[in-house]
C-alpha cells in the first residue's frame, strides 16, 4: 500500500491533554514495521480529508466538544469515510460526540455524529482516576489500562457493543467501557490511550491494512514495563 | 502618575480596627506556625488554615485599608509575584507577600497576617480561587499571567476558568487589571474589566488558544498578533512590550532588561512586573533596578555544587511551562536529567507528557528519572531521544561525568532533589 495516512480531527478543538500521544503511537507502530506513515492534522476551519485510513479524535471541554461536533456534521467527511471502511478511534468527549447525542454546556443535549448508537449525559459525579477494563474476548485485546476523566454517563442502544468490561474506574457508568460497531470505535480512557494499551493500537492498525508482522520484543519492552507497573499499582492482586 | 497609596489612610490604623475575633485568630494562626516551623515544616499555611477556622472573612478583614495586588496565571505565579514585590522595593514601604508559593485562600492569610503593618501586599493566587479573592480583598490591582492546560484531574478546565475570571472582573470595577493581550484566553477574560493595562507578554505554549474564547471560530494568529474572523474579538493594542532581551515601556523607551534570572518566560514576567510597578508610581527604570537584583525564586534556578558537579535545578509543572524551561536549558554537551512524579500536587495523571515535544534533545545526554519515569521513558522513546533511566541524582552527576548538569523536574521531583541538595534560600 501506499503511507498509510493518519488524520488528527481538530487539534485545534479536541486536544486537551495528551492526545497527540495516539497519533505517535499509531505512527510508531507502523514504522516500526516498515510502514510509511502520513499524519494529516485537521484544524476546524478545514475540510477534513475523505481519504484516510485512521481517523483520530481527542478529548475536549464542553463548549469545544459542541463546537467540533456542529462543524463535523456540516462537513460529513467523517462520515463519509467511514462509510467506505475507515477506522474511526476517539477518547473521551470525542467518544461522546460519536453518539446520537452527548451532553454539552449545562447539560443540554447536543446531537452528535451518530456513528455509534449510543448516548450520553452527565453524571452526578466527575469520574477521574485510574482506569482498568477487561476487553470484549471477540476483539483479542489484552485488558485496558488508563486514566479517566470525564462526567459523562453512556448508554449504549443495540447497535453498538461495549467495547470492554471495567475491574477499576467507572467508564459508561453501568460496569461497561467503550463502545465499537464495525470499524468505529471509542473509549473514556483520556489523552494517549494507546500509550499504555499497545495491543489497542494494533487491532486498529489491523483494522485498516490487514495482518501486521510482529515487531521485535525489544521495541516494545518499555511500554509493556509502563503497562504492568500501571495495572499493578491499581489491581495489587493482579 | 498615581500616588494615593501614599495619601489613602493606610498604616497602623487599618490594623488597630481588626475586630477582636479576627485578631485572636491572627494571633492563634501565628502560634501555630511557630509550632509548625519547630516541628520543621514550612509553616506557610498552618497559620492560615488555623486563623480562618476562626474567622472565615480574615483574608477580607486582614485586606481592609492594604493596597492589593492578586497575581495569577497558569505559570509563572510565583517568580512574579517576587518580581513584583521587588520592583516595589522603590517605594521603601514593607509588603505583605506570599513568596514560597502556598497561594490559596490560607496562604492569603498567613502572608497577611505575618506582615500586619505592611500598606501594600503582593499575593499570589491560585487559579480558581481568584474570583473569591478579588471579592474578599477588593484588590487594586489583578495580574492575569497566562491560562493553559495543567493538572487536568483536579484543576477546572480553562475556558471556564477564562469565563469564571471575566464574570468576577466585570462584577469588580474599582480594580485595575494587567494582562498579557498575547494570550487571548486571558485578554478575553480581561477584556471585561473596567481599566486594563495590556502587555504584550507574549506566547510561547499556544496548543489551547487556537480558538476564539468568545466564539469558538479558529483565531486567525501572524505573530504575536490574533484576531477572530467571525466575531470581532481581537488582540487588544498594547502599552508595554517584551521586545527580545528588551522591554518598551508606554514612553516609547526602550531599555535593556538585563535580568539574573534566565528564560524568555522571566523577561515576560518582569515585564509584566514592571507595569503593576508603575501603577504604583515606580518609574520603570527603578522598577528594572530591584527586578535585577532577584536570583533564585523558592530554590528554582538555584545552583548548587555537588559532588564535583554544578547542578541548576529548573521546575516546570505542565506542558507550557516545559516548554519554556526546555528553551533555557544550557545548550549541549551538557546533559539533562528529566525527573517526573505524579503525587497528588503534580497531578496523578501524566498525559501532558504527551504534549511536550522533547525532540530537541536529540543527540544529547538525557537521564530520566522521579516516581514515573517509565512514563516519561516511554514518552521520549515515541520522540526519538535516547536517554537512561536513573534511580537518583547523585547516579545521573555521577554518569554524566560532566561539570554541570541541568535538572528539570514537575512539583513534588523538583521538592525531592531539592531536599537533597539541601535548600539554599
Amino acid at each position: 500500500m501506499n503511507a498509510l495516512r493518519l488524520v488528527w480531527i481538530y487539534p485545534d478543538l479536541l486536544s486537551t491533554y495528551g492526545d497527540r500521544g495516539n497519533v505517535l503511537v499509531l505512527e510508531r507502530r507502523a514504522r516500526l514495521r516498515g510502514l510509511p506513515v502520513e499524519i494529516v492534522e485537521v484544524n476546524s476551519d478545514q475540510r477534513v480529508p475523505r481519504d484516510g485510513h485512521i481517523y483520530v479524535m481527542g478529548g475536549g471541554e464542553d463548549l469545544p466538544q459542541t463546537l467540533a461536533a456542529r462543524r463535523l456534521n456540516a462537513d460529513g467527511g467523517v462520515h463519509e469515510a467511514v462509510g467506505r471502511g475507515a477506522v474511526l478511534f476517539a477518547v473521551c468527549a470525542g467518544y461522546q460526540m460519536l453518539g446520537v447525542e452527548f451532553g454539552g454546556a449545562d447539560n443540554t443535549a447536543v446531537q452528535g455524529l451518530g456513528l455509534l448508537d449510543m448516548r450520553s449525559g452527565r453524571g452526578e459525579r466527575r469520574a477521574v482516576g485510574e482506569i482498568v477494563a477487561d476487553v470484549d474476548p471477540a476483539l483479542n485485546v489484552p485488558r485496558l489500562t488508563g486514566f479517566e476523566n470525564h462526567q459523562g454517563v453512556t448508554r449504549l442502544g443495540p447497535q453498538a457493543k461495549p467495547l470492554s468490561r471495567t475491574t477499576v474506574g467507572i467508564g459508561n457508568g453501568d460496569g461497561t467501557e467503550g463502545a465499537y460497531a464495525g470499524r468505529v470505535l471509542g473509549t473514556y480512557l483520556h489523552g494517549p490511550a494507546l500509550v499504555r494499551n499497545p495491543g489497542l493500537a494494533d487491532l486498529l492498525l489491523f483494522w485498516a491494512i490487514g495482518q501486521l508482522p510482529p515487531l521485535h520484543p525489544e521495541a516494545e519492552q518499555l511500554a509493556h514495563r509502563l503497562r504492568d507497573e500501571r495495572l499493578a499499582a491499581v489491581t495489587p492482586s493482579a | 502618575m498615581d500616588n494615593s497609596y501614599r495619601t489613602g489612610g493606610l498604616g497602623a490604623g487599618g490594623r488597630t480596627r481588626l475586630p477582636m475575633r479576627a485578631k485572636l485568630a491572627t494571633t492563634v494562626g501565628g502560634a501555630a506556625k511557630t509550632v509548625s516551623r519547630l516541628a520543621g515544616r514550612d509553616g506557610s499555611v498552618i497559620g492560615g488554615i488555623v486563623g480562618l477556622r476562626l474567622e472565615p472573612d480574615l483574608v477580607s478583614l486582614l485586606s481592609q485599608g492594604r493596597h492589593i495586588v492578586l497575581v495569577t496565571g497558569t505559570n509563572g505565579k510565583t517568580t512574579t509575584t517576587r518580581l513584583i514585590g521587588a520592583a516595589l522595593t522603590a517605594l521603601g514601604q514593607e509588603i505583605a507577600s506570599n513568596v514560597y508559593g502556598a497561594n490559596m485562600e490560607a496562604g492569603l492569610a498567613s502572608a497577611l497576617s505575618s506582615a500586619p503593618d505592611a500598606p501594600l501586599a503582593v499575593l499570589e493566587t491560585d487559579e480558581k480561587y481568584i474570583p473569591a479573592m478579588i471579592k474578599a480583598t477588593r484588590p487594586r490591582v489583578v495580574v492575569l499571567l497566562n491560562l493553559s492546560r495543567d493538572q487536568m484531574d483536579r484543576a477546572a478546565e480553562i475556558w471556564l476558568l477564562a469565563r469564571r475570571w471575566r464574570e468576577a472582573l466585570a462584577s469588580a470595577p474599582g480594580c485595575r487589571v494587567v494582562a498579557n493581550a498575547d494570550d487571548p484566553l486571558v485578554a478575553w477574560a480581561a477584556g471585561a474589566a473596567r481599566e486594563v493595562t495590556w502587555v504584550a507578554a507574549g506566547q510561547r505554549w499556544r496548543e489551547d488558544s487556537w480558538c476564539c474564547p468568545h466564539c469558538g471560530a479558529h483565531l486567525h494568529r501572524e505573530g504575536d498578533d490574533w484576531s477572530c474572523r467571525e466575531c470581532s474579538n481581537r488582540r487588544p493594542p498594547v502599552t508595554w512590550v517584551l521586545a527580545g532581551e528588551n522591554v518598551i515601556d508606554p514612553s516609547g523607551r526602550m531599555s535593556p532588561i538585563g535580568l539574573a534570572l534566565p528564560g524568555r518566560a522571566n523577561r515576560s514576567n518582569a515585564v509584566v512586573a514592571m507595569a503593576v510597578a508603575e501603577s504604583f508610581g515606580v518609574a520603570p527604570l527603578a522598577a528594572l533596578q530591584g527586578l535585577r537584583q532577584v536570583t533564585s525564586v523558592a530554590g528554582r534556578y538555584t545552583q548548587v555544587q555537588r559532588n564535583g558537579c554544578d547542578v541548576r535545578l529548573l521546575l516546570a509543572k505542565n506542558p507550557a511551562g516545559w516548554l519554556e524551561a526546555l528553551d533555557v536549558l544550557e545548550p549541549p554537551p551538557a546533559p539533562v536529567l528529566l525527573a517526573v512524579n505524579a503525587q497528588g500536587p503534580d497531578g496523578r495523571d501524566t498525559s501532558w507528557l504527551w504534549d511536550v515535544d522533547y525532540r530537541r534533545l536529540r543527540g544529547r545526554m538525557v537521564f530520566v528519572g522521579g516516581e514515573r519515569k517509565l512514563d516519561l521513558a516511554v514518552r521520549l522513546e515515541a520522540d526519538e531521544v535516547a536517554f537512561q533511566m536513573v534511580d537518583s541524582l547523585d547516579e545521573a552527576i555521577g554518569l554524566s561525568r560532566a561539570p554541570h548538569l541541568e535538572v528539570l523536574a514537575n512539583y513534588t521531583a523538583f521538592q525531592q532533589y531539592r531536599a537533597v541538595v539541601g535548600r539554599t534560600e
